[in-house]
């Protein structure tokens, strides 16, 4: 049988450095920080006060009170990009079949604000049963596909991904996988988070994942930096909007670019550390490679995890070596989590739009806060340290890698 | 009003998004003011929140419009 093709043809996104496409791309390339200290909650008593929130972020600027009640940050960011990305397709639900659209959504945790709330309202009632009848609708990081889907019918298939931080890679690439083999046309499909709370926090925290740098946030993501100290927690949402390629066509469509291949492995070796070698992560960006029949010479950038933390940091660039040989000196490597933190669930997603503007606007957005390469990886690769460089991208890709040893990546093409 | 009707009108308000012209007696909340199950039953519990009352399930069923809520609360509230 054989596969259709799939391109992007839109794309929306509410992070912590912009909450629109197009503030979003022009931090990355002037290379801003969207590390400030929490406002979320008083966070005076926890390790790490700072954080990548969205910035003056008020529900009610999107959603009707009720509505904004019933959702949860996380699903409401995932509504906000899913709406940004459907604009921007230029989608006319009267001559698309809506039978075979699709949203298949990425969250790592859910709705971790909702279930805090919820569980101190049940200690202070003095552990009397009064859950509020949303709680669980609120929570269940599913909903957030739910809600795309009724607000524009799309009655195609439709669920969610958990994989932590891998999750809006693996929605991706599912939905990749269900156009090419037919099965939909077309999908709203990316991922979202909003973990910024007492919990989210002090849970990783407690892990020692994250950094604590707290005399200078801006500063505090700065992967492959020799002074990092764990990542930087972000929040907000990517959304793309992917179709069969003879789809997009007849309807006249904007194509950025096709979706030519995804890999998914585990590294089956710890729940949070990476496999010291990289093996998982190099696996899966050569499944992606293969599986979009694509050259390893062919790449031009790879957008990586990179997430600032001690391990992760020293087997990614392992892994692109042991992968691409001499090919590696030659990549752009950034990680666009040293700008807008860690989105965790919905890191895939805005990386993943961050690798197709690249690519449209042949400019690789940097890796900030270089400031001494630790000694233990390469200096000869291209980090794209601390300023934007221009690059014609004819490939690039997105790496993604969650606790639990999950490892996603999806490879994008230009048009011929 | 009293002023119980005019706690229960405000909670109504408040949770459904309705103006408050259309919370009359009569106005039912799942066929006029566009309340799903769910929001039903955050109704019940807010009701039992602000008077400081326990509404049995089998009671609950039989409130269905804001009379329903405002005389159920009248001759149940403390």
């Amino acid at each position: 049988m054989e596969l259709k093709r799939v391109v992007v043809t839109g794309m929306g996104a509410i992070t912590p450095i912009g909450k629109t496409i197009d503030e979003y791309w022009n931090n990355l390339v002037q290379g801003v920080s969207g590390a400030a200290p929490i406002t979320r909650f008083d966070a005076t008593q926890f390790k790490t006060q700072f954080a990548c929130e969205v910035k003056d972020y008020k529900a009610t600027d999107y959603f009707d009170r009720k509505e904004a009640r019933k959702m949860d940050m996380f699903a409401q960011f995932a509504v906000i990009a899913a709406e940004q990305a459907y604009q921007d397709a230029g989608i006319d639900l009267q001559t698309i079949d809506q039978d075979m659209a699709g949203v298949i959504w990425g969250a790592g945790i859910g709705g971790i604000i909702t279930f805090l709330d919820e569980t101190r309202g049940f200690v202070k009632n003095n552990e009397v049963p009064r859950f509020n009848p949303f709680f669980i609708p609120k929570m269940i990081s599913d909903i957030a596909a739910g809600h795309i889907s009724i607000k524009y019918g799309f009655r195609g298939p439709n669920y969610g991904t958990v994989s932590a931080c891998a999750s809006a890679s693996h929605a991706i690439g599912s939905a990749f996988d269900l156009i090419r083999l037919g099965k939909a046309e077309m999908f709203i499909t990316g991922g979202s988070e909003a973990a910024i709370n007492e919990a989210g926090v002090g849970g990783f925290n407690a892990m020692q994942a994250i950094s604590t740098r707290n005399d200078d946030p801006a500063t505090a993501s700065r992967p492959f930096d020799k002074g990092r100290d764990g990542f930087v927690m972000g929040e907000g949402a990517g959304a793309l909007v992917i179709e069969e390629y003879e789809h997009a066509v007849k309807r006249g469509a904007k194509i950025y670019c096709e979706l030519v291949g995804s890999g998914m492995t585990a590294d089956a070796h710890h729940i949070t550390a990476p496999h010291p070698e990289g093996k998982g992560a190099q696996r899966v960006m050569e499944n992606a490679l293969k599986d979009g029949n694509i050259n390893l010479e062919e790449v031009d950038y790879i957008n990586v995890h990179g997430t600032s933390t001690p391990l992760g940091d020293i087997a990614e660039p392992l892994a692109i070596q042991r992968l691409f040989g001499d090919h590696a000196y030659k990549l752009n490597i950034s990680s666009t989590k040293s700008m807008t933190g860690h989105l965790l669930g919905a890191t895939g997603a805005i990386e993943a739009i961050a690798s197709i503007l690249a690519m449209k606007n042949s400019i690789v957005p940097p890796t900030i806060n270089q400031f001494e390469l630790d000694p233990e990886i390469d200096p000869k690769l291209n980090l794209t340290p601390n300023k934007a460089q221009e690059r014609k991208i004819k490939v690039a890709m997105s790496n993604t890698f969650g606790f639990g040893g999950h490892n996603a990546c999806v490879v994008f093409k230009a048009l011929d | 009003m009293s002023d119980i009707a005019s706690r229960v009108k405000a909670i109504i308000v408040d949770k459904l998004g309705v103006d408050e012209t259309e919370v009359t007696n009569e106005a039912s909340f799942t066929n006029d003011l566009g309340a799903d199950s769910l929001d039903t039953v955050e109704l019940i519990m807010e009701f039992e929140k602000e008077f400081n009352i326990a509404i049995p399930d089998d009671q609950a069923e039989n409130i269905g419009t804001v009379g329903d809520a405002i005389a159920y609360i009248q001759e149940n509230a403390k």
